[in-house]
């Protein structure tokens, strides 16, 4: 659509210069904590890395209209941008992943990966992929049920849109207009399954229609498409006038995991070729094209956020460990023969504590 | 006190919680305007509305999902799966998300929900409305598994289920809905999950059951009683999980003799470990083997009349069993 606006897209799209500066900052961030965790794994820190580099700029973009405190996340395992744009720290996602005793996602007890907690309305995610798509759905069902003013967003990646629960949750979602924003992060592989095995028809976006909602697709590298994808998303939600599923075709610039190789299924001249889709680069250079964001700014932005990391990771590790004689609490919120704590029930739209 | 039957006792449970608590929902297929394919939610739709009691798709893995959800937020729903022949694909919302939650999270999320199932055979519905698939959940940490077999339990039960902390997995035995009306303490009566009944004191042998098993072995009981002069102690357990093993064991100290009856197929079923747990706990009580009375081990309950008779277990099978074990 041509326009006549000359401001700069991200003036168009109602952001400010710090708004774009500051998501800038948490994609930057958060490939600072993923590279900060592989190199934990190799050194034998971290057990096992399922990464999101790549994903940043859709996860920034489509988590910034998300309001804190107030709307709820149900993630998948390559959210950590998502999450942390979201309110969890660089230390709370790199102490989960060494599953000291006091991490808010699991106290330890869920592998690297499977971050969450409920200060931050972030449901803990599982591995069985898919299932997160539902609760947002619940969380949606649940503040239209009570009429309040919620979103939920959850994300996942094209191989998991293939499975039946996602068709589950759209459908509802559909029939009654739930304010909830699906995020498909088409990263192409489904670990070593490419798209044209794992998606008919070649997109998720377009089963939309099937349910009765919008489906945008975005280029994942492009931050400020992704963010005005879900903004509008957002103020739809917010509207009563229900669901959007957005499909952001991003870059998955590692192997599936510190588990995979993926020179074993993808030729190395792919392999090169997805870093010129690699989101942070890109978003850099529209920044510094609309004078934005200068070397010296870009310079001080990569030190402090390589202090935080460090910082970040420091006092991880010099968290507490936790201890078998815990591992038997908290099975069941009431008190019963056997093991369990009680725990305050959510209040109606809070947190979980 | 009101005379009412099971299904009238739970959709008076339902009610009274939905009054009481706003939080409180209904969700499930045909649950609203229909009022349920059994009628247990009859009238609830009109009263309450048709958010808190909401119709669903045709989709079991949904309901049990979304029920999360919203349990997770802060709701109290209360999820009804059509038949518990059903509930498969909502199973890995219930196994791998429902019951974990809790302890994935350290506790720092809950999911306070109810899923009642109707179970069980003898209503003519072959292998796919008769199941009896207790087994499968009660093996599943994290989730409390309920099973009344009167309607001032099933009232009583569901209340506590509704305000459960946990999520409870509600088996109610589809026979015995309509099955005979009793007394049901009027106002905000709760019965406590975790707690078997001593239904019949007896001191020669005793009958540990639930469900619609609790009929069958107290019917069980008087004929042994006048027959054969022997005195069947019938014990309801009530609760599957957490199990109440203080008066199961208590009631074998008494009379020395075990016997356990359900309804579901004998392998690996529930029965297993009531059996193993007074093996273990009150072997030098024991004066005969601890007995399973069990289903067939067939893939389902068959549809004719003769084998729908030949698969239920009924008082006589029941009185054939502890005869047995009492002669031992």
């Amino acid at each position: 659509m041509a326009s006549t606006d000359t401001r700069p897209r991200h003036a168009e799209l109602g952001l400010g210069d710090a708004d774009v500066l500051g998501m800038y900052r948490a994609m930057l961030l958060a490939r600072a904590v993923d590279e900060r965790m592989w190199l934990m794994q190799r050194a034998g820190k971290i057990a096992f890395i399922i990464s999101g580099q790549g994903h940043e700029g859709a996860q920034v973009a489509t988590s910034w209209p998300m309001r804190k405190g107030t709307d709820w996340m149900a993630p998948y395992y390559r959210s950590i941008a998502s999450a942390m744009t979201f309110g969890m720290s660089a230390e709370d996602i790199i102490t989960a992943h060494l599953a000291k005793g006091d991490d808010v996602s699991s106290g330890g007890r869920q592998m690297p990966g499977h971050y969450g907690g409920a200060p931050y309305n972030i449901i803990s995610l599982s591995s069985p992929v898919g299932t997160q798509v539902l609760h947002a759905v619940g969380i949606a069902m649940g503040a239209w049920v009570r009429g309040d003013d919620v979103v939920a967003m959850t994300s996942f990646g094209e191989g998991t849109a293939n499975q039946g629960e996602i068709h589950e949750a759209m459908n509802f979602a559909g029939v009654h207009n739930l304010p909830v924003i699906f995020v498909c992060e088409n990263n192409g592989y489904a670990i070593s399954v490419p798209l044209e095995r794992q998606v008919a028809g070649g997109s998720v976006a377009a089963r939309a229609a099937g349910y009765g909602m919008p489906g945008v697709v975005v280029d994942g590298g492009d931050v400020l498409a992704c963010y005005g994808a879900a903004k509008e998303a957002h103020d739809r939600a917010k509207r009563g006038e229900g669901p959007t599923l957005i499909e952001a075709r991003v870059v998955r610039l590692t192997s599936h995991s510190s588990d995979d190789d993926q020179r074993r299924y993808r030729d190395p001249s792919e392999v090169e070729a997805l870093k010129e889709r690699d989101p942070i680069p890109m978003f850099a250079n529209e920044l510094r094209a609309n004078g934005i964001l200068t070397d010296d700014g870009e310079e001080t932005m990569r030190a402090e956020v390589k202090a935080e990391v460090n910082e970040a990771s420091k006092r991880a590790e010099a968290r507490p460990e936790p201890t078998p004689d815990d591992a038997h609490e908290r099975v069941y919120a009431d008190p019963i023969p056997g093991g369990g704590t009680a725990v305050p029930l959510a209040p109606v739209g809070g947190g979980g504590q | 006190m009101a005379e009412l039957n099971i299904l009238e006792a739970i959709r008076a449970a339902m009610d009274e919680e939905m009054e009481r608590d706003e939080r409180v929902m209904i969700l499930g297929e045909d649950v609203g305007r229909k009022g349920g394919v059994f009628g247990a939610t009859e009238g609830l739709w009109a009263k309450y509305g048709d958010k808190r009691v909401l119709d669903t798709p045709l989709s079991e893995g949904m309901i049990a999902g979304a029920a999360m959800g919203a349990a997770v937020y802060g709701l109290r729903p209360v999820a009804e799966i059509q038949f518990a022949d059903f509930v498969y694909p909502g199973f890995n919302q219930i196994v791998s998300e429902i019951s974990r939650i809790h302890y994935r999270s350290n506790g720092t999320f809950s999911a306070p929900m109810v899923i009642r199932m109707p179970y069980g055979g003898g209503v003519h519905g072959a292998l796919y409305h008769s199941q009896s698939n207790e087994a499968y959940f009660t093996h599943t940490v994290g989730l409390k598994i309920v099973a009344p077999g009167t309607p001032a339990d099933a009232k009583g039960l569901l209340k506590s289920s509704i305000r459960d902390p946990d999520p409870v997995m509600f088996f109610e035995h589809k026979k015995t809905y309509r099955l005979f009306r009793a007394e049901v303490p009027d106002g905000d009566t709760v019965v406590p999950i975790g707690k078997a009944v001593v239904a019949r004191e007896g001191k020669d042998l005793s009958i540990f059951c639930y469900g619609f098993m609790r009929t069958c072995a107290l019917e069980a009981a008087e004929t042994l009683a006048g027959e054969d002069g022997v005195e069947a102690e019938v014990v309801d357990l009530r609760t599957l999980r957490p199990l109440d093993l203080e008066t199961i064991l208590a009631s074998v100290e008494k009379t020395g003799k075990a016997l356990v009856v359900h309804e579901a197929n004998r392998f690996g079923g529930f029965g297993a470990e009531i059996a193993a747990e007074i093996s273990e706990k009150a072997f030098e009580h024991l004066d005969g083997p601890v007995t399973r009375l069990a289903g067939p081990e067939v893939p389902g309950v068959p549809f004719h009349h003769a084998l729908e008779d030949w698969f239920m277990i009924g008082p006589p099978r029941i009185v054939d069993a502890a005869r047995k074990l009492a002669a031992y």
